[in-house]
């Protein structure tokens, strides 16, 4: 390491990885992890939410889960908050349809 | 490829470690292993978080959720029901009256304080360079290094007006300008680690929590007054805190934030670590030198009042907390420094609480905060709800203060004129 150029580049990357501990946060995924929401296939549904903004590279993008959201019905389901947007909510999510909305 | 979704921060400090947090981490990597879940979740040692009272704590994020008092059982729920299902643990919180407090930020204890030193301690994994790096560390000697001249530097310090967290409370820039003003072929400084008060453990939170913040900090200085080495001086009582600090300086030279030409600057630096063998009065300056010298640790007079020698060489002992503060300053500015505190005691002071009150633990505050405040606000008062007698500050040469001393703001002054 050399200059503050270098220690800027080495800062970007170490941020990545600790994104999670809050700071630049622009999209938050919510899926819902109630028993009813696991039993559907959430957990699939999260796991493919997280290779997918894995192989994107998406930094500014949170999976978190919540518990039982009452919509059981439309399990798995899954909110999506975006700073300064309101919250959408898309309810028979499966990981078909966690790709093909990540265009 | 990082699939995690969740950091969890088990609180590794002294107090936490002997309640038994290190067992728990090695539960949580067995549950989360019967879960499948182990690629999503960090495990993070990290320095003291501070309400020591409450150990073994933790911290788990992108929530940010605080749990207390955890013991090894209750790791198979917090996985199953937190991490799984994502339905936090509602009795593992703290209570304020009936009510659940689920984010640490809320935890009433953090309310009143402001985290300079301490702002790594317990967030960040103290052995890891990238994660100190990514909270802005390094920025400032990189800018020190390349953009200010040594005088610019202690002018800023003076501007700051930082003063010693060693006890005397000597402004900071004054110790460094008599030793940039001293022409020598080689000079040092030295971080004093000694921290020999009983009961006293921030110098060690903060070498144990945040060592390069230290390093960092000691390079800063050293540039300042034009040292080229540097000596860590930490009691064998505190083998983490050596040990820490040792793996900073292997991990800082490695990428060579340490070593020769510091950021292309041409500036050298090398830093080493002496064990104490823990005499109260090796904490002294003089006494302090003596030892890393290799000669009996005892205080002498010096030729000047405010210039000590090492091996004949000018050098500065500077107290850990004050040289923890200095990254921060370089980064945020003199201004926004001295706007905490007092007029004459600026920036904020780390004290380790302990005694008959509820919340005992590692806290920062702004400098000139009352002794009511800190004990009752920050402390949570008194155990049981018995009246409180009296409070002693500082070490064995601070003073004993009464219930009429509780509006006594804390800082060098006001302490002083109330000790009797
Ligand atoms: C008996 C005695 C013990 C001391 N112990 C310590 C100590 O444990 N840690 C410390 O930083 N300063 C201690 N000091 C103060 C140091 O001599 C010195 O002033 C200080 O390290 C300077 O750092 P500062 O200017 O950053 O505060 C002690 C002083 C005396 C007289």
């Amino acid at each position: 390491m050399k200059t503050l150029a270098d220690l800027k580049k080495i800062r970007e990357k170490a941020q990545e990885d600790m994104k999670l501990r809050g700071g630049n946060v622009r999209i938050k995924i919510v899926v819902g992890m109630g028993t009813s929401g696991i039993a559907m296939g959430a957990r699939e549904v999260m796991k493919t939410f997280l290779e997918e903004i894995a192989a994107r590279n998406l930094t500014d993008v949170l999976v978190t889960q919540t518990g039982e959201k009452g919509l059981s019905s439309m399990e798995p389901v899954v909110d999506l908050i975006e700073e300064g947007k309101p919250k959408v909510t898309y309810g028979n999510m499966n990981p078909d349809k966690v790709k093909k909305s990540g265009g | 490829m990082s699939l995690k979704r969740i950091d969890l921060l088990i609180c590794c400090g002294s107090g936490c470690v002997s309640a038994g947090s290190l067992k728990i981490k090695e539960r949580f990597h067995e549950v989360l292993a019967e879960h499948n879940i182990t690629s999503e979740v960090n495990i993070i040692e990290t320095g003291c978080m501070g309400p020591c009272d409450y150990g073994p704590v933790m911290v788990i994020y992108p929530e940010g959720i605080f749990y207390k008092k955890v013991t090894v059982d209750d790791v198979a729920e917090i996985v199953s029901e937190h991490f799984v299902k994502g339905r936090p643990v509602s009795r593992l919180m703290l209570h304020d009256e009936e009510k659940a407090i689920a984010a640490q930020k809320d935890v009433p204890f953090y309310q009143k304080q402001v985290k300079v030193a301490l702002e790594n301690c317990g967030y960040i994994d103290p052995e890891s360079l990238d994660e100190y790096i990514a909270t802005g560390g390094y920025e400032a000697l990189g800018t020190v290094l390349t953009e200010m001249k040594p005088q610019d530097v202690i002018d800023l310090i003076k501007e700051s007006g930082l003063r010693g967290r060693g006890g005397g409370g000597f402004p900071t820039h004054i110790k460094w300008q008599m030793v940039h003003d001293n022409k020598a072929d080689e000079k040092y400084i030295i971080c004093n680690g000694d921290e020999g008060d009983p009961g006293a453990f921030m110098d060690r939170s903060l070498l144990e929590g945040d060592p390069h913040r230290i390093l960092e900090g000691m390079m800063i200085a050293a540039y300042a007054m034009g040292a080229t080495n540097g000596f860590f001086y930490i009691r064998a009582e505190y083998p983490l805190a050596i040990k820490r600090i040792k793996m900073a300086i292997e991990q800082a030279k490695e990428v060579g934030l340490m070593g020769k030409d510091i950021f292309g600057s041409g500036f050298c630096f090398d830093a080493e670590v002496r064990t104490g063998a823990g005499a109260f009065v090796c904490g002294e300056e003089m006494a302090l030198i003596h030892s890393i010298e290799g000669m009996r640790g005892n205080p002498t007079p010096k030729l000047h009042i405010l210039l000590c020698r090492s091996w004949g060489k000018p050098t500065v002992v500077n107290n850990v907390e004050t040289i923890g503060n200095i990254p921060t300053i370089f980064r945020k500015g003199a201004e926004w420094f001295s706007s905490m505190g007092t007029e004459k005691s600026k920036g904020t002071k780390v004290f380790a609480l302990t005694g008959d009150i509820k919340n005992t633990g590692l806290v920062e505050v702004p400098m000139g905060i009352t002794l009511r405040e800190l004990i009752f606000d920050v402390g949570g008062g008194m155990i049981g709800n018995h009246k409180f007698k009296a409070v002693q500050l500082g070490g064995p040469s601070g003073g004993c203060l009464t219930v009429d001393h509780l509006d006594t703001g804390v800082d060098y002054e006001s302490s002083k004129n109330a000790v009797p």
